[in-house]
């Protein structure tokens, strides 16, 4: 036996290539140094950004809990404009409005490729208008994290923003001022990205829990001001519209879902955040009671109306990807069954199970909806990009009947039209159209079909649909487009499924 | 119909528009919307029937259109010839 | 078989954006309004307005109500003009407080109709009561001319005429009481007043419940929201759909066989008894869902 004194020096061909011991802390030097429980506190985002060693042409990732209250990608950006990066690949699971200022920083060359599942305002105008050198990605909700995983996207430094995180970086999106509930998209960045740097508002006692996004996953922590502004992430309970027209969609999407077939004893179901969408939930609840039956599960994108339900216990589980105001976001830190889910279980088409794929019914918005129910949710009617692909060709492809809901005419727009002018959700996958003029079903579902004219609901054909919306506004005299493309479309199979041309000046 | 003084009538609400007359020597009709790609000629082809129909052939009409359907611009453009011109009583077979 | 006519939504005439789109709520009348709806100022555009969605093919199909300002205002007789060549299928006149008001009505649109090609004694005429001299001379208004279509009672300016004001609705008790009455006597529909608090709407069925009840044909609305509340309301039970169902097959049978008399049970139906059955089927074919 040796004993601790004596220096030992092995050697034997077996050990060839192999590393022999040299102290305890060899590798992990901090465990004797003072910094052991504070070595990942820096002081600075620039400090950190160097020890990340992210270097010019790489992949920058942010999430989007905070919505347009977002204030981390702007300062991030800044940040590394100020650091003289350039060429970035920019890729945040989605923009809003107020992120604007990117304007700037792609012509000056810091970004010159975005991977995102859509934008909006100002930065959406300038990017559809030829902003780019290089067109835009836009991929769904579930697409993306596909993306990751084949390795077309590879993240290297993730850059994200958390209301609290202890020192060792565990984070939830429970608890401080720019709180947003569940971190699902933050989830699959912390999971895949070869750096993460949190950013974070408070640093709290360790160990936060629960942990969304865990110790393990955190290379960097640095506290800012602020991550979010927490009057704009979420506008607090939900109120149910008033709308009457938004009321009357809701009220025949209810129905539909009612006589869809799929209204039974433990049914699942998801609605998306219009106006439309959370007044149905209020519909809903009245049925569901007549029938005298509850729901398995609701998903999503969470509303105060889904968890209205919930607590009423109406719902057995709510699974949250993203909680989309105040209500949503407190039910998630209080009650046991609401449940937060990255994006890699909620849609992802290659994760070894997503949610989506247990849905019964689920209510979704549109933009353009064409004689075969294929499904526009990124390009106006003026041919600018302006909304986002997210969870929508997700969710469809997946659930057992997909609603799409809406009003016939926006304005003078119609929102039936002869063939979408950008294809984000294949028709296949559409099972019915709710407007405010009728309700249209797709041949491919004659069951539904025969079920809802038994019902007496307003069903008419969707060339019906089209000839009264254009008797009213008038044909819309066809947008022109150049040949250039400013955004390619990506299905969540990373397959491209249209594409995105500039608008003619 | 003669267009002797300035006038306004219409909203820019949803679904509204805006039309203002001024006397001019000559036709000169403005449009700006919110759906001028899609309708834009359609709108200018409605006012100009409209003011056929009156036998307005000079004056500047000015239309901010927010998504007005064919009949509110017919309505808004008679209003606001009427109102822009010295006759009070509608001949109701020019409408 | 009649239309029934349990809905008769307002609309101010001055709104573009809802006279464009009010027609998907889908109430059974629509009701064009130039009159309190619209300010002094826009009174003119209004009526260009309500004048072309007349024409709009979206109120195809669809009964339209225009109320006009009264006959002795500068806008009454415009308004008129605007209404009957528009298309309007009735006139609404308001503060109807004797007979001469509607013959007096009906002596423009004669003259109208004549000078617009307008086929003669198709614009048919609403008297709105709404003063106590408007009620008491409830008989002479509905009696007063073929045009009568039907007699509405507007609550607002009733009270105040009455020096009350709304409540629980025994101040409108007679009003009521009267206008129906007359609107029976002369064989002509008969409306309740609006119910204004859009956001109450236990108050607004159990008003329903009570107009249904005395026999009101329908209910003047001010939000789409009132329409499907007021017809779910309005739609026969299940027990009144089959009785109702009973007595139509019997009567049909009683007519297959020859018979004169229609006899369910053993018991005789009279003729009302069988036409009130019909006018429920009616209704119920109108009403899908309950909610």
């Amino acid at each position: 036996m040796n004993d601790s004194q004596r220096t030992v020096t092995l050697e034997d061909p077996c050990l060839e290539g192999l590393e022999r011991f040299r102290d305890f802390a060899a590798h992990t030097p901090y465990l004797k140094g003072p910094e052991k429980l504070t070595r990942k506190l820096v002081d600075s985002l620039e400090a950190a950004v160097l020890r990340s060693g992210l270097k010019d042409g790489q992949t920058i990732s942010f999430h989007h809990a905070f919505r347009d209250g977002d204030k981390t990608i702007n300062y991030v950006v800044d940040v590394l404009a100020r650091m003289g990066f350039q060429n970035l690949t920019l890729a945040s699971s989605s923009l809003s409005n107020c992120h604007a200022p990117l304007i700037e920083h792609i012509k000056a060359g810091v970004i010159s490729r975005i991977y995102t599942s859509g934008m909006r305002g100002n930065l959406a105008r300038a990017i559809s208008n030829g902003l780019m050198a290089e067109p835009i990605q836009v991929h769904s909700h579930g697409g993306r994290v596909h993306l990751i995983q084949s390795g077309e996207l590879t993240l290297d430094v993730a850059f994200l923003g958390v209301s609290a995180c202890d020192a060792f970086g565990n984070a939830n999106g429970l608890r401080g001022k720019s709180r947003c509930g569940s971190l699902g998209y933050a989830m699959v960045d912390a999971q895949f990205a070869r750096n993460v740097i949190l950013l974070t508002e408070e640093i709290v006692p360790f160990p936060n829990s629960p942990a969304s996004i865990s110790q393990d996953q955190v290379d960097w922590i640095v506290q800012v001001e602020q991550v979010g502004d927490p009057s704009k992430i979420s506008v607090g309970a939900a109120r149910v519209t008033k709308n009457p027209r938004d009321l009357l969609v809701a009220r025949l999407a209810a129905d539909v879902i009612e006589h869809s077939g799929y209204f039974e004893q433990g049914f699942s179901l998801q609605t998306g955040s219009g106006g439309s969408s959370t007044a149905a939930t209020r519909f809903l609840e009245h049925r569901m009671r007549r029938k005298g039956i509850k729901a398995a599960f609701a998903l999503g994108g969470i509303t105060g109306g889904i968890v209205d339900l919930f607590k009423k216990g109406l719902i057995e589980k709510v699974v949250d990807t993203q909680s989309f105001d105040a209500d949503a976001a407190e039910s998630l830190s209080q009650n046991p069954n609401h449940i937060e889910i990255s994006t890699n279980e909620y849609a992802n088409p290659s994760s070894k199970g997503a949610y989506c794929d247990r849905l019964d019914v689920v209510i979704l918005g549109a933009l353009e909806v064409d004689l075969d129910f294929n499904v526009n949710v990124i390009t106006g009617s003026d041919g600018l990009m302006m909304g986002a692909s997210g969870g929508h060709s997700d969710v469809a492809a997946a659930a057992n009947l997909s609603i799409v809901v809406g009003p016939l005419i926006r304005g003078r727009i119609p929102t039936v039209v002869k063939r979408v002018t950008t294809l984000v959700t294949p028709g296949a996958c559409v099972g019915v159209l709710v407007t405010d003029h009728g309700i249209a079903v797709n041949p491919n579902r004659p069951d539904v079909e025969a079920r809802l004219r038994a019902a007496g609901l307003p069903v008419m054909t969707i060339q019906e649909l089209y000839e009264r919306a254009v008797s009213i506004t008038g044909v819309p005299d066809p947008i022109e487009f150049l040949d250039r493309v400013v955004g390619i479309i990506r299905y969540r199979d990373g397959s491209v499924i249209d594409v995105v041309r500039q608008v003619k000046p | 119909m003669e267009i002797t003084k300035e006038a306004i009538c219409g909203t820019l609400e949803s679904n509204d528009l805006l039309v203002k007359v001024a006397p001019r020597d000559e036709l000169e009709v403005v449009i700006s919307s919110a759906v001028m790609r899609q309708f834009g000629a359609r709108i200018r082809e409605v006012v100009e029937e409209t003011l056929r129909k009156m036998e307005v052939s000079h004056g500047q009409i000015m239309i901010e259109d927010k998504g007005g359907l064919d009949c509110t611009i017919r309505a808004r453009v008679q209003g606001a010839v009427l109102r822009g011109s010295e006759c009070g009583e509608l001949d109701w077979r020019v409408l | 078989m009649k239309k029934p006519r349990r809905s008769m939504l307002f609309i101010p005439g001055s709104n573009a954006a809802m006279l464009s789109t009010a027609f998907v709520y889908r109430p059974d009348s629509i009701m064009f309004d130039l009159e309190d709806a619209v300010a002094l100022r826009e009174k003119d555009s209004a009526r260009l307005l309500v004048y072309h969605a007349l024409q709009f093919q979206g109120y195809r199909g669809m009964e339209t109500v225009v109320r006009i300002n009264p006959l002795d205002t500068p806008f009454g007789l415009k308004d008129l003009d605007a209404a009957v060549r528009g298309g309007a299928a009735i006139i609404r006149l308001p503060k109807t407080d004797c007979a001469a008001d509607v013959l007096r009505l009906e002596a423009e649109v004669d003259r109208i109709e004549r000078e617009c090609g307008r086929e003669q004694g198709s614009t048919r005429l609403m008297a709105a009561i709404e003063s106590a001299s408007g009620v008491v001379n409830a008989l002479a208004i509905a009696t007063s001319s073929p045009r009568m279509d039907s007699i509405a009672l507007a609550g607002f300016d009733y009270v105040v005429d009455m020096q009350t004001q709304r409540g629980d609705g025994i101040e409108l008790f007679y009003a009521r009481c009267s206008v129906l009455h007359a609107a029976r006597f002369a064989k002509i529909d008969a409306f309740d007043v609006v119910f204004s608090d859009v956001n109450d709407d236990e108050g607004f069925l159990k008003e329903v419940a009570l107009i249904k009840r005395l026999g009101f044909n329908g209910k003047s609305l001010i939000n789409p929201r009132q329409i499907d509340l007021l017809h779910n309301a309005f739609a026969p039970t299940q027990d009144e759909l089959h009785r109702a169902e009973r007595i139509v097959e019997a009567a049909e049978k009683a007519e297959r066989e020859g018979l004169g008399v229609v006899s369910l049970n053993g018991k005789m139906v009279d003729a009302p008894v069988v036409a009130n059955a019909h006018r429920i089927l009616e209704l119920a074919k109108t009403s899908y869902s309950q909610n």
